[in-house]
């Protein structure tokens, strides 16, 4: 049912308008504008002039082999964070439906990570994987196992991408939970006395019933692993080894603020931008179509 | 087909009994349906039957062999559901071969057997639908067809009708009932309205507060209420009670026979009488008096009620459209004493 008002003037839904176009208007089209136009640049070292390149910057970020390998890397990481963060996630979600005591102390447990900031997160998983003086480290030590993220790329991938995806468990956690809760239980209970088992059950009937939320939170995470990860991989890796945890968004960072070549970050982001853009628009138009509501 | 047979079947929730000891036997191909208030623990019996409950104590036997431990799709029945629970994401086609699939019946088989089924509930033009473009009838229809397509050797309904407007609901009680008939298998109907168990039933089961108060065929346990709140609750308008304070007093003129059988009862005695027993006449043996308050014509009735002096109300149901006296006059009612019921202190019928 569409609802639509009408309005007699222009003044009043313009009014209403207002604070919403202002707020994305300050806070994304300008500085996206800003970042757009500042992309056709080269400042001087010393931020006193530019010179204008026209698309070089662009030209010179899609030849530079760094610039491929970071993306490479972007959606292994991305990949990999949403991927361990949604499946644990469900899991969890999955065994705490089932639960009937303590089901309240349980949850409350699970969702503490999500107030952890991805900075103090990194911070914490820096901690205890640190090559000297780390927990898990010193017993993988014990075990044989010569922990080293900090010259292994490989290890430095999988330690960022636990400390990413260990916050935002929580949070796919509570919305798994919502949505399994949703499911009207006689369903469920006409699918067992269909024959069905557990799994069984899962695959045909549980899981099709939660694309909504599942697609929900691929969107979300996706997001959240290109742009949120910042902390994490900035406190844990700051992009190394050899750039191997280097993802797009902590590249603008570094080549901006660290390079001070403002021209190609301010090229990257908006490339960031189209990526995103992209993404999203394959998300809504391809997935979304298999997704029952 | 199968018998089932409930053995003094209790349950707990927690610390609180629901339900307190259960006995009923059910033959091959018997429509049992057991009707009671909401929280009478109807729904709970049935899903113990089905599995969906453990049983706390005591014994379900499904053709002999008890399935206490058995999971529900162990037991080789079906259920429909008072929400239908059907499969939203699944066509109607894909709704009624689930089990079968999972069962892993051949294709050609399970086609024929989902058409088959279609045909008797009239859905063989909606099997492409998905449930949220059928009306209430059609899922219900769905619901029906997903528990014949399995042929189980048990039915077991949840209060599958009252989700649906009143004249749907008469319609798919005499569906239901046919096509019970048709297929010849053992059911086991759970509802809270009675006319739904009158009309359904060969036996059915009057529970109350987690007690089968009475079990029987319906027109017996009609006539012959063995507790007051059987009487009370089956029957529209129900049973008129009456509190007796001494065998005979100004409002309530009972026979000898009657009499004598209320000064053998130990305590207080009450008694019952149904409102279509009760004439506005004098020509009965037992006669009561009250005044009139307000009438009811309905057409085909017409239910007057009466208050009698110590404040009890008293309906009277009258055939057609019947010439009344004023309200708030003193009337005299009547009723054969054949037709008198006595309940004891404990609300068991004492004769």
């Amino acid at each position: 049912m569409e609802k639509r008002v009408i309005f007699k003037g222009w003044l009043l839904p313009l009014l209403l308008l207002t604070p919403q176009v202002v707020v994305t208007a300050v806070f994304f089209f300008w500085p996206a504008g800003q970042a757009v136009w500042q992309s056709l640049f080269i400042p001087d070292p010393f931020g006193l002039k530019s010179q204008f390149v026209g698309l070089g910057n662009f030209e010179f970020l899609l030849r530079d082999p760094f610039y491929r390998a970071s993306f490479v890397t972007t959606a292994v990481f991305s990949l990999l964070v949403t991927a361990v963060s949604m499946g644990v996630a469900l899991y969890l979600a999955v065994l705490a439906d089932r639960l009937i005591k303590g089901a309240g102390t349980y949850r409350t447990l699970l969702i503490w990570p999500y107030a952890v900031a991805p900075a103090v997160a990194g911070v914490l998983w820096l901690f205890m994987f640190n090559t000297r003086v780390g927990v898990v480290s010193w017993y993988l030590g014990l075990l044989g196992y010569d922990w080293n993220h900090v010259l292994n790329g490989g290890e430095a991938m999988g330690l960022v991408v636990v400390a990413s995806a260990w916050g935002r468990i929580s949070y796919n956690f509570l919305f798994f939970l919502a949505g399994l809760q949703a499911i009207p239980r006689s369903v469920i209970e006409a699918a067992a006395i269909d024959g069905a088992h557990f799994w069984t059950r899962f695959r045909t009937i549980v899981f099709p019933l939660l694309s909504p939320v599942t697609f929900f939170l691929l969107v979300v995470n996706i997001v959240y692993a290109f742009f949120e990860t910042f902390g994490v991989i900035h406190t844990i890796t700051s992009g190394g080894p050899q750039q191997s945890t280097t993802i797009l968004v902590y590249k603008v960072y570094a080549d901006g603020f660290v390079g001070q070549d403002l021209g190609s970050s301010a090229a990257q982001s908006v490339i960031l931008l189209i990526v995103v853009g992209i993404l999203t628009v394959i998300q809504f138009k391809f997935i979304e179509r298999r997704v029952h509501y | 087909m199968a018998t089932i047979r409930i053995d003094n079947v209790k349950k707990r929730f927690g610390q609180t009994e629901v339900i307190h000891g259960v006995d009923i036997d059910i033959n091959d191909g018997e429509f049992i349906v057991i009707v009671g208030p909401s929280g009478c623990g109807k729904s709970t019996l049935l899903r113990m039957v089905a599995g969906l409950e453990t049983v706390t104590s005591g014994e379900v036997q499904i053709h002999g062999k008890r399935v206490n431990e058995l999971e529900p799709m162990d037991r080789n029945i079906a259920m429909v559901f008072q929400n239908y629970a059907l499969y939203p994401h699944m066509s109607v086609f894909d709704n009624m071969a689930y089990g079968l699939k999972i069962a892993g019946t051949a294709k050609a088989e399970i086609a024929e057997r989902v058409d088959k089924a279609a045909q008797m509930l009239q859905l063989g033009d909606y099997l492409d639908r998905k449930p949220r473009q059928l009306s209430g009838g059609q899922r219900q229809r769905v619901a029906m067809g997903r528990a014949i397509v399995r042929k189980p050797a048990v039915f077991l309904f949840d209060e599958p009708l009252s989700n649906l407007d009143a004249k749907l609901r008469v319609q798919m009680r005499l569906e239901i009932k046919a096509l019970q008939r048709d297929l010849g298998i053992t059911s086991l109907y759970v509802t809270h309205d009675q006319v739904e168990a009158m009309t359904l039933a060969d036996r059915m089961v009057v529970m109350n507060a987690g007690v089968a108060e009475q079990i029987g065929a319906p027109m017996d346990v009609y006539q012959d209420p063995r507790t007051m709140f059987v009487g009370g609750f089956i029957g529209s308008p129900p049973m008129n009670f009456l509190q007796l304070r001494q065998a005979s007093d100004d409002s309530m003129r009972l026979p000898p026979q009657i009499a004598d059988r209320i000064e053998k009862a130990e305590g207080p005695v009450t008694v019952g009488v149904r409102p279509e027993h009760l004439s506005l006449d004098a020509n009965g043996e037992a006669r009561f008096s009250g005044r009139l308050r307000y009438v009811e014509p309905l057409g085909a009735e017409t239910l007057v009620h009466l208050v009698t002096e110590g404040g009890e109300q008293i309906t009277v149901r009258q055939d057609g459209i019947a010439q009344l006296p004023e309200a708030g006059s003193q009337c005299v009612m009547s009723s054969a004493a054949e037709h008198i019921c006595l309940f004891g202190k404990d609300g068991a019928r004492i004769d």
